[in-house]
């Protein structure tokens, strides 16, 4: 039965399967879905900072995706596109998170739980999993906290800037405003990171006297 | 020689930035000082790149399906509800209703004056699609004007935009519908302009929720860029005018007496 065959994802192309989803054929949809979920799933985890929410990310992304695909009707790359839509929907995803964290008067302590490696723990516990941490627990943990402070705007920017190699321009339509506006913003979460980061001697700048000298 | 570069400039560089690249770069090769600053700013980009993305784990493109497939039936469910939303009933209901009244036009002048049946259709048509698409674009000019008008209050950080969302959301498949029927028609005019609505209605009808002023900000340039507020209005008044000037097929007494039996 066609339903239970595993989509020939190297050979339909993008349009093909759109347009037989579009028809009605709903196993067309898991080519894309398949297709796209780890590259949906990178760039969520990086802007969210766990896999929890960036799993939800992936999941609401491609759920919004299938019921705008009239609208999208073959316009652009679909990867493109959906990436925009589970970036949009990340960034929606941090503010109501930073809402619900800024309304819970104690914080719940990560670790207590034996749960999956999740960085936004860790910053509220540095001593936890550091096993996991690619390079220092305590940089990793500062950089992590670093990032969560961000705005949900610099975070995406700096995540698709460096991460994710995005043109300004692709990002100043996620964030939907223009090209100046976004370097700055990319500017100022280079910034902040670097000044979160200062207390690691390798980020320390010399005296503050860059400019005008 | 120039002064030490600042952050932004060094930030700039180290993205690839074109302007004055030659100069920060020669200035680059002989400032130490601004080359330890790139240094540290560089330490910033390693650090980033050590953060780790945990692997989701086998098979996790599938297991993604597997949750997405289940959640589409109902997905779906709702774009059907969705269509029994008062504002889709009024759009399919339009369209069926240019049908229904250019083929009972069709029908009754037929009995009795062959040569004006077709023009009578058309006129039936136009005049429904006329109303349709005004208050279609009556609606369309209420969320544009709304956004436009508005301003955010001193010191607010995000804007909730989710009911001109919404609204948006249902009029770009009513205006989908509009313009393909104007084309269908032959009215250049109104197609075009149905045309240049489109995107500015998808774009609002996909923001999120909450956006900042900022955002908000360049939610308004787009609708002022494009004038698209005025063209909407221009041919809004234009089908006002029509409405008038497009009136219901002449009826016959004996045309009037077959109606009043329907």
């Amino acid at each position: 039965m066609a339903s239970t065959e595993q989509p020939d994802s190297g050979v339909v192309s993008d349009a093909v399967a759109v347009e037989r989803t579009l028809a009605g054929d709903r196993d067309a949809y898991r080519v894309l879905v398949e297709r796209y979920s780890l590259y949906l799933y990178r760039l969520a985890y990086r802007m969210t900072g766990n896999s929890h929410d960036a799993e939800e990310v992936v999941q609401e992304a491609f759920l919004r995706a299938y019921q705008k695909l009239a609208q999208f009707a073959g316009n652009s790359n679909f990867g493109t596109w959906v990436y925009r839509i589970a970036a949009n929907y990340a960034i929606d995803r941090i503010r109501q998170r930073n809402v619900e964290e800024a309304r819970q008067a104690v914080p719940s302590r990560p670790g207590e739980e034996g749960q999956e490696f999740d960085p936004v723990a860790m910053v509220k516990d540095p001593s936890a999993s550091p096993e996991h941490l690619a390079r220092s627990a305590e940089l990793a943990a500062r950089m992590q906290q670093a990032l969560n402070a961000l705005t949900p705007a610099e975070r995406t920017a700096i995540v698709m800037r460096h991460w994710e190699g995005c043109a300004i321009e692709e990002i100043a339509a996620v964030l939907k405003s223009n090209s100046n506006a976004t370097k700055n913003t990319v500017f100022r979460a280079v910034s902040k990171l670097r000044k979160a980061l200062e207390p690691f001697a390798e980020f320390r700048g010399p005296a503050r006297a860059m400019g005008t000298e | 020689m120039m002064t030490h570069m600042t952050e932004e400039q060094l930030i700039a560089y180290r993205d690839g930035e074109t302007g004055g690249r030659e100069e920060m770069a020669g200035h680059l090769n002989e400032c130490e000082r601004c080359r330890q600053e790139l240094a540290r700013i560089e330490a910033v980009f390693a650090a980033l790149d050590a953060m780790p993305v945990p692997d989701p784990g086998e098979g996790f493109e599938q297991r993604m399906w597997q949750r997405i497939a289940q959640r589409l039936a109902e997905k779906r469910l709702r774009w059907w509800q969705t269509l029994f939303a008062p504002r889709h009933v009024l759009a399919f209901g339009t369209v069926a209703a240019l049908v229904l009244l250019a083929f009972l036009a069709g029908r009754y002048t037929r009995k009795t004056e062959p040569v004006g049946t077709a023009a009578d259709a058309a006129k039936v048509r136009e005049r429904v699609l006329v109303v349709a698409v005004g208050d279609h674009l009556g609606r369309s000019e209420m969320v544009l004007m709304e956004l436009a008008n508005a301003e955010p209050a001193k010191g607010q950080k995000l804007m909730n935009i989710s009911a001109e969302q919404k609204r948006a959301e249902d009029l770009v498949e009513e205006n989908r519908l509009y313009r393909q029927t104007a084309l269908r028609d032959g009215d250049a005019l109104m197609a075009s302009t149905l045309e240049e609505l489109e995107p500015i209605l998808l774009d609002i009808a996909n923001s999120p929720d909450e956006i900042t002023p900022a955002q908000f900000e360049a939610i308004q340039k787009r609708i002022a860029a494009k004038g698209i507020l005025l063209k909407v209005r221009v041919v809004h008044q234009d089908l006002r005018e029509r409405q008038k000037t497009v009136p219901e097929p002449a009826q016959t007494g004996s045309e009037a007496k077959e109606r009043n039996k329907v």
